[in-house]
């Protein structure tokens, strides 16, 4: 057994969408200002281009999420983690900028099917029309009673986080809201 | 008697029957039917028992509006009490009863109070029943619950079998009610472009319109109907849900709707009930009028309906109610009804028109089909008891003098039609009085308003007071399309040529006849459900009731589960009448959500069984529960209390837990512990705000003990602070605190200090994090190998990064337990595993996993605090002895202004200390210490209490700690505190008796930990 568990790990159900813990995650949390310079600073040092407000760039195995006016999530491979908060400290030695690792604070679940998004209104208050939400944006909501967030990933595929010590009550929650029988037929026909 | 006709039924299927029980009794209906048209077929016309005074009780209404047609409904897991007949669809095996009646419906002995009625009148429990003072409690209380009341609550061993559901919609425009104004509504604003959600809280499109007459663009109107619907159903930007009722209009455009899913199917698939949480840009409530009662003596006798539902059932179901009906108004629409009942070949013996001239067009119509009409007449009392068998005629302007008695077994009332204003009025959409249909209906002007103060909502139709259908669909159309417009969208208002029967205009009566006698307004119902007469509302007046609230509280009109649909104007008018005041002056009564009650399982939506609320889990919460682990809730949390052992009591697990730890070797589980990060230029300069100690010059790589105090000077929550590098920190929190001192950080870094250069990050959940206590602790760690854990290289209060069993780990050098003591911070994807191999390494110093409370007992010998223990939001750290934790040395942090208040800083505040009982024995929780005297109140006074108590299994004895008056100065003093087995009612004390002593129990050098 690897020493390295992922929260939920092979957690799976099917219903209505298919619900599957993801395998561990590189998550790291930079919190700066998105002036032009922290912009063209970042987008140098990762070679990505820098996401519109609630939305992501995506470069193979990476990815840069929109969190809030002051946040951003990259996402890369969980081993490569060390390395680029290496290269990123470096590039920003003596800037105002924090760069967390929380790799190991989520629950990373991935979220698909042709009910996906009646699915989610079902947990989320924020709207999940194609309209408020299209493919590629991040929203920062709610998932029933716990904090979470959704990136639609493509228009029947979602990837949502959690804190990781309520991973089994969303995998809990979404698996029960997915019983067949609760089609709502609003959102996806 | 109440019949199935030969033909007829637009909603029933006669070639599919259905089989259900009501009482029992086998009935077969057929699909289509609702429970009370099912009845009414099989000529079950009573149905249930009054309230107050056990009154046979029938189906007055067809819809929503129903107030005495409430049943128990299913069995078991699927029971439910007061479900409305009228809007319940029959399915195969429903099985049903009628409420509140003993021992059987048709013998009720309770309805002997119907004989004291003139005992039991308005507020009489605010009269009677008051002396002797005891017998309330013991004797008419339980008396009056037995025999009021309507439905049985469902067994408390039973769980509802079916589950529920929250959805979440945005739309640009919700059209609430499925009649014709909301169809049109609905698809003048859709073809203008606008994005519409239209709701029908029944299975059915188009109102009562088909039911009416009348023609629209030449059509019958149920052929204007199926046309219309096609044509939404067309269109992608509309969106149609049937069997969902609009329930609620609240702020920003934010409406509740309540989906039926399976009620008509339970045992189907998917969630019973769907709560919907709308948010509409612009919402348009199409929701219809209501028709009103008249109020006239046995105007409740089963058999007497309103004249719309006789309609509705002849035209919807194929029933007829009666076999001879007679009609009884204030308008022409009534007419209707007794024509269609005459043209069905039923009997209808006479219309008694409370107006003086009868009616027009329509009185004509039915004079020409051989109805007899009795003009300027009234109902003076209905006759008959558990049935309508015939009714007395009198003049309407008389008292009630009785000219004529018909036989015949149903009455068909109409007083006329309100329109359902409720969902305008509940998020305060104000109502006009209109003069001349004589009801309140919306007053455009005053609708309610959105975020940006203009109209958020629009009545249209019936629902605005426009009552006959040309007109209903003018008004309907011209909604549509000024909604539309507001969207943004271009929209024209067409409407449709509707053609009706003209109607003469309707005369006001509240009371009938005009003049009625005494007896007779005692049985002349407002409130069918709450059993509320016009002498009630009358009484209630002349004893000073002014304002309808009040009225209506005192005399319970309305306050049923009906919310008064069909008795609030009545009421009100008869009070206004009373006072000698318009209507409109009187007002109405709030209007609030929802419109007819919805269910707790929709409230409660998914949040059951596993599910009910989050619980939150640490990387070993496995192992915990594999384990044994008895559970303490700490928060959201579940943290293992102890691990109680084969046949171990819990006591005896705490004891060999604490033993085994400061033997050898302890380990907890401590990942729930709150670890916020703080890092920027400012971040010293902002930890010395929210800490009282300074925390700006803790060198890096130590760690220091703070305490965080509210603006108010409360000690709020502590941990221990770590310097992690120059511009860095990481603040533990307790366990229940992580997310709230978080979020107080937060709140005065963007609120108040938003200039200051300071980002925080939560990180509880990054780590794992493992306390290896014990005299062994650092054995172990040795043998894990790969750092130096030795006292040089990581001292006391010291921390360092590294590796242990190939594990990347920051170990603290801090200690909660007075032992040698190492807190581990782990990746949390590694926790699990590093748990695993400190186990299997620790074996040969018998490594004991313990639990919280052993965390307790073991800090409370060395008289740590706890927050929430010593602490409970009075609590300032200079209560507790924390003197040294507060910097003297800054000008300012978080409750340094509220500490140096009079009643913060004078002397004789209660103080910590320990306790130690003289007999070895332990203090009850949370005990006092009486001192003599009595308060201003009359009660005990006191002078201290315990805030912490334990057996402790190292000393052998019990100790505790607690806040005492002038404590400290009181050292080696015996006082007494109350026993647990302390009897209330007695004056006498059973105390125990504690000598005030040093809360540092254990190792008061510290010797131990710092090895």
């Amino acid at each position: 057994m690897s020493d390295v568990m992922a929260p939920n790990e092979g957690a799976r159900s099917e219903g209505l969408i298919t619900v599957e813990a993801l395998p561990p995650q590189g998550q790291i949390t930079l919190r700066c200002e998105m002036s032009e310079d922290y912009r063209t600073k970042l987008s140098d040092a990762l070679g990505m281009a820098f996401p519109d407000q609630r939305g992501s760039v995506t470069d193979g195995d990476r990815a840069l999420l929109w969190m809030s006016p002051d946040e951003l999530l990259l996402l890369v491979p969980y081993d490569a983690v060390d390395g680029v908060m290496e290269s990123l400290n470096a590039a920003f030695d003596g800037w105002f900028i924090a760069i967390t690792n929380l790799s190991d604070a989520r629950a990373q679940f991935r979220v698909s099917g042709p009910h996906l998004r009646d699915i989610l209104a079902k947990v989320t208050p924020t709207d999940m029309a194609p309209r408020g939400f299209p493919v590629g944006d991040v929203r920062r909501s709610r998932l029933a009673q716990v904090a979470a967030g959704y990136w639609l990933r493509s228009e029947d595929e979602a990837q949502v986080f959690v804190f990781r010590s309520v991973g089994a009550y969303a995998f809990e929650a979404l698996s029960t809201l997915a019983q067949p029988g609760g089609e709502v037929n609003f959102l996806s026909a | 008697m109440s019949t199935r006709l030969a033909r007829g039924g637009r909603f029933t299927d006669r070639s599919k029957q259905i089989g259900f029980t009501f009482n029992g009794r086998r009935f077969t209906g057929y699909e289509g039917d609702t429970l009370a048209s099912a009845l009414l077929a099989a000529d079950q016309v009573l149905l249930g028992r009054s309230y107050k005074f056990h009154r046979p009780r029938g189906i007055v209404a067809s819809g929503p509006e129903e107030p005495n047609a409430l049943v128990h409904l299913g069995e078991g897991a699927r029971f439910e009490p007061d479900q409305r007949a009228t809007t319940t669809e029959l399915f195969d095996g429903l099985v049903s009863s009628s409420q509140n009646h003993w021992p059987s419906l048709e013998f009720d002995v309770g309805e002997i109070n119907a004989k004291l009625a003139r005992f039991l009148p308005a507020g009489f429990y605010y009269k009677t029943f008051l002396w002797p003072r005891s017998f309330w409690k013991h004797l008419y209380e339980p008396v009056i619950r037995q025999a009021a009341g309507l439905g049985q609550a469902p067994h408390p061993e039973a769980r509802d079998a079916d589950r529920y559901e929250h959805y979440h919609a945005h739309v640009d425009l919700l059209v609430v009610g499925g009649g014709v104004a909301g169809l049109l509504a609905a698809k003048t604003a859709a073809e203008a472009g606008a994005e519409v959600l239209l709701i029908e809280q029944t299975a059915h499109w188009g109102g009562r319109a088909p039911v009416d007459g009348g023609t629209i663009d030449g059509m019958e109107p149920g052929a204007w109907v199926d046309e219309t619907v096609a044509a939404l159903q067309a269109m992608p930007n509309v969106k149609m849900r049937s069997r969902m009722m609009g329930a609620g209009v609240y702020d920003h455009g934010y409406v509740l709707g309540y989906e039926r899913l399976t009620d008509h199917k339970p045992g189907a698939a998917g969630p019973r009930h769907r709560l919907w949480r709308i948010r509409a840009k612009q919402v348009i409530t199409a929701t219809g009028a209501i028709e009103r009662p008249l109020s006239f003596a046995g105007n409740d006798v089963p058999g007497v309906m309103l004249a719309s539902a006789v309609r509705d059932y002849v035209v919807n179901w194929g029933v007829a109610p009666g076999d001879r009906t007679v009609v009884v108004t204030n308008n022409d629409d009534a007419y209707r009804t007794a024509i269609l009942l005459k043209q069905a070949g039923l009997d209808v013996p006479a219309i008694i028109d409370a107006r003086p001239m009868g009616g027009g067009a329509l009185m004509q119509e039915a004079r020409d089909l051989g109805i007899k009409v009795e003009p300027g007449r009234g109902i003076s009392k209905v006759l008959g008891g558990q049935r309508v068998s015939g009714v007395a005629i009198c003049d309407q302007t008389g008292s009630g003098g009785e000219l004529d008695t018909i036989a015949c077994d149903a009455v068909a009332m109409s007083g006329g039609w309100s329109p359902v204003v409720h969902l305008f009025s509940h998020c305060g959409g104000k109502l006009e009085w209109d003069a001349e249909g004589h009801f309140f209906r919306p007053d455009a002007s005053r609708a309610p308003t959105g975020a940006d103060g203009a109209p958020f909502v629009s009545a249209c139709g019936a629902a605005n007071g426009f009552l006959s259908l040309p007109e209903t669909l003018h008004c309907a159309a011209k909604a549509g399309a000024a909604v539309a417009g507001k969207l943004g969208h271009e929209a024209t208002a067409t409407t449709p040529e509707a053609v009706v029967t003209p109607e003469s205009p309707l005369a006001p009566v509240w009371l009938m006849p005009q003049g009625a006698r005494a007896d007779l307004k005692m049985k002349a119902f407002l409130d069918y459900q709450n059993d509320v007469k016009v002498s009630d509302v009358q009484l209630a007046a002349r004893e000073g009731y002014e304002s309808v609230e009040h009225t209506k509280r005192y005399t319970t009109l309305g306050m049923a589960s009906d919310q008064g649909k069909l008795s609030n104007i009545n009421g009100l008018a008869i009070l206004a009448d009373a006072l000698g005041t318009p209507i409109p002056q009187v007002g109405t009564t709030t209007f609030r959500p929802p419109y007819t009650p919805i269910s707790f399982g929709a409230i409660a939506g998914e949040a059951r069984g596993d599910i009910f609320q989050p619980l939150r889990r640490t990387p070993m919460q496995d192992w915990h529960e594999a384990n044994n682990a008895a559970w303490e809730i700490v928060g959201q949390w579940r943290r293992p209390y102890c691990y109680p052992r084969g046949g171990e009591t819990r006591h005896d697990a705490v004891n060999r837990e604490i033993t085994a730890t400061r033997e050898s070797l302890g380990l907890l589980d401590a990942s729930t512990l709150g670890k916020i990060l703080v890092k920027g230029p400012d971040a010293g300069r902002f930890l010395d705000m929210m800490y009282t100690n300074m925390m700006s010059t803790l060198p890096v790589g130590k760690c220091r003990y703070g305490l965080m105090c509210n603006e108010n000077g409360f000690l709020m929550d502590d941990g221990v602070v770590v310097r992690l590098s120059e511009d860095s920190w990481l603040c533990h929190t307790t366990s229940g605190g992580a997310d709230h001192v978080h979020a107080h950080m937060e709140d005065w870094l963007q609120c108040e200090w938003w200039d200051w250069k300071v980002y925080t990050a939560n990180l509880t959940e990054q780590y794992a994090q493992i306390a290896v206590v014990g005299p062994n602790a650092r054995k172990l760690l040795e043998k894990l190998g790969g750092m130096d854990v030795s006292p040089e290289a990581l001292p006391f209060m010291g921390w360092a990064d590294g590796s242990l069993a190939d594990t990347p780990v920051r170990v603290y050098r801090i200690s909660f337990s007075g032992e040698l003591s190492y807190e581990i911070a782990i990746p949390a994807n590694r926790g699990r595993a590093f748990w695993g191999k400190l186990l299997e390494a620790g074996a040969e110093w018998n490594i004991t996993p313990y639990g919280t409370e052993a965390l307790h007992v073991m800090r409370a010998e060395k008289g740590f605090i706890m927050i929430g223990d010593e602490s409970d939001g009075t609590v300032i750290p200079q209560d507790l002895g924390l003197n040294w934790a507060i910097s003297k040395k800054k000008d300012d942090y978080l409750g340094k202004r509220a500490q140096e208040r009079h009643d913060m800083a004078r002397g004789d505040r209660w103080k910590l200390v320990g306790l130690k009982t003289l007999d070895g024995s332990v203090l009850p929780d949370g005990c006092y210490a009486p001192a003599p005297g009595k308060n201003a109140n009359g009660q005990r006074n006191t002078q201290g209490r315990v805030t912490s108590t334990y057996w402790s299994p190292t000393l052998k004895k019990g100790i505790a700690m607690g806040l005492v008056l002038n404590g400290p100065d009181r050292m080696g003093e015996v006082i007494s505190f109350t026993a647990e087995d302390q009897d209330e009612t007695r004056d006498e004390l059973t105390t125990v008796e504690a000598r005030i002593v040093n809360p540092v129990f254990f190792d008061p050098k510290g010797e131990k930990q710092d090895v």
